[in-house]
């Protein structure tokens, strides 16, 4: 491992789907083209853009549960084949296993990785109370409100130490205020021991609030990276508080130019549908 | 009105519909009640119909002097094999062919065809090959099982939720991980929805079986009786069948709430 590698380096990736329509003739679609990102150790970085441009794709190809058609992947300066082992992923839709308690899932990752039972479930009770779900490890995920449900599966990724964290915008299902509060908390964790993060997001705000960085994506297909800013907020943050700071809004304002012409491109393109 | 109070309304309800047609049966089959409608003899009637009073004391025969136990017996037993049998070859069957895509496509037309083919007529072979015994009941049964559980499965296993089964991988879930911890419980669940299904299909496999030749069993038991005009004593044999058909699928039940507790039931609360 060089010591100056990125964590993750996502090299001129370019993803097209094909399906078939009919006998012979196949439908391309390539959702995302010639798209290059950097993400350092340590680094927050957030991915913007409309809805429908290829974000989740990308996150895909990062955690190699999607091949690109073209391009490279390196993980820590090495190519990756296959799944991403340094990665941990929060999905944005429902991924717990629906037949196992609180507890049960927070172990999985433990348990696929033959640690034993009662080591594992030493640790899963930790993991539940620090994401302050302490008692409630007995409950299967039908019996968790959707925040539990988001910090069942926060621990459930990170109790598994992985160097790099794939965020599928996990909060957007949240209502507002359990959204502030699981970013918070995020921020806090995230501090600890700060591991790389891709948060995707179409939420400029919450993108700004969270990050180092704000990479703007264009609107699909062929979606690419157009704009990078930095993110110079002081932190430890609060989330709800920073959105009020003269930087944040001069900084979502510099964003949002860049951004704006590619939400109403997107916009229109799913009107015309 | 309180749901307890509502369900119990209800029950009695359901009691008295069931007394109701008893009722009916027996007034409209007595040779003196009423005067003959249809029939120019008003023995008539009661022979072709049977009488409940005389199903009921039919009834009480067989199992006060325990001549029904053996019968009841096998035809339990064949009922259990064949659900046993075929809900296991169901399930391996079903998770075989919906995690390896070309034995399935392979298999495909056979499979449909099989399902398609009127499987009770499968009975007489059985009986050559198996002999008139147990065995071939349970094959009949076997048949008719395997496809319900194995089709569920089948669907089960398709339909996983592919954000938990990347969310698995992630995790770092081997191929055999996957089938232990995200295919097999998601089919289960979708077995259990056919489970009743297939208590009955196995039920019927028995009785059907011993109908078409036999010595021993229920089906047996009203096969002899029709074959001497003995209407009341076919339904007795009816009744009993369905009384116990009944008690399976409670059993089943209770094996599904036990099972399922990680699946919402609709308007669940949880009493403090």
């Amino acid at each position: 491992m060089q010591v100056s590698a990125p964590a993750l380096a996502l090299e001129r990736i370019t993803v097209t789907f094909v399906s078939p329509v009919g006998a012979s003739a196949t439908a391309r679609f390539t959702a995302v083209k010639d798209a290059t990102l950097m993400v350092r150790p340590g680094e927050f970085v957030s991915v913007v853009g409309p809805t429908g441009c290829g974000k989740s794709t990308l996150l895909n190809i990062a955690a190699g549960l999607l091949e690109p058609s073209a391009g490279e992947v390196r993980v820590f300066g090495e190519r990756l084949a296959g799944l991403n082992r340094n990665a941990g992923y929060l999905f944005q839709t429902e991924a717990l296993l629906p037949w196992r308690t609180a507890l049960g899932n927070v172990t999985a990752g433990l348990e696929f990785r033959g640690v034993a039972r009662a080591e594992a479930g030493r640790r899963a009770e930790a993991w539940l109370q620090r994401v302050g779900l302490r008692g409630h490890g007995h409950r299967y995920p039908h019996q968790l409100s959707g925040g539990m449900r988001k910090r069942v599966a926060l621990a459930q990724t990170l109790i598994l130490d992985p160097q790099i964290i794939l965020m599928d915008e996990p909060f957007s299902a949240l209502d507002i205020q359990t959204r502030q509060l699981m970013e918070n908390e995020l921020l806090e964790l995230w501090s600890v021991d700060r591991k790389s993060v891709v948060f995707i997001t179409h939420d400029l705000e919450e993108a700004i609030s969270l990050s180092d960085r704000v990479v703007v994506f264009s609107a699909g297909p062929a979606s690419h990276p157009i704009g990078e800013f930095e993110i110079d907020l002081p932190r430890p943050r609060d989330v709800a508080e920073i959105r009020l700071s003269p930087r944040f809004v001069e900084l979502h304002t510099k964003i949002w130019q860049a951004m704006k012409q590619e939400v109403l491109k997107g916009y229109e393109q799913q009107k015309s549908q | 009105m309180n749901s307890r109070k509502a369900s119990r309304f209800l029950r009695l309800w359901q009691v008295l519909i069931l007394a109701g047609v008893f009722v009916f049966w027996q007034v409209a089959t007595d040779p003196e009640l009423l005067p003959p409608i249809y029939f120019d003899n008003p023995n008539k009637a009661a022979f072709f119909f049977g009488q409940p009073l005389e199903v009921l004391a039919r009834v009480w025969v067989w199992f006060s002097s325990g001549s029904i136990y053996g019968h009841l017996w096998v035809t339990l037993l064949e009922t259990v094999l064949a659900f046993v049998i075929g809900t296991a070859s169901g399930l391996g069957v079903g998770l075989w062919l919906a995690l390896s895509p070309t034995a399935a496509a392979l298999l495909d037309p056979y499979i449909k065809a099989m399902n398609a083919m009127p499987r009770v007529i499968l009975a007489p072979i059985f009986g050559v090959w198996f002999g008139l015994g147990m065995a071939s009941k349970v094959a009949l049964g076997v048949t008719l099982v395997f496809f319900i559980v194995f089709f569920n499965v089948y669907q089960g296993v398709r339909e996983v939720s592919h954000t938990v089964l990347a969310n698995a991988r992630m995790l770092g879930a081997g191929e055999r991980q996957l089938l232990r911890h995200v295919y097999i419980p998601s089919a289960t669940s979708w077995v259990f929805a056919s489970l009743h299904n297939s208590v009955g299909l196995a039920f019927v496999g028995a009785v059907v079986g011993e109908y078409l030749g036999s010595s021993e069993g229920v089906g047996y038991l009203i096969l002899q009786a029709e074959g001497t005009f003995d209407i009341n004593s076919v339904f007795a044999g009816i009744l009993v069948l369905t009384a116990f058909a009944l008690v399976l699928d409670w059993l089943v039940t209770l094996a599904e709430r036990r099972l399922m507790v990680w699946q919402p039931r609709s308007g669940e609360t949880e009493r403090i």
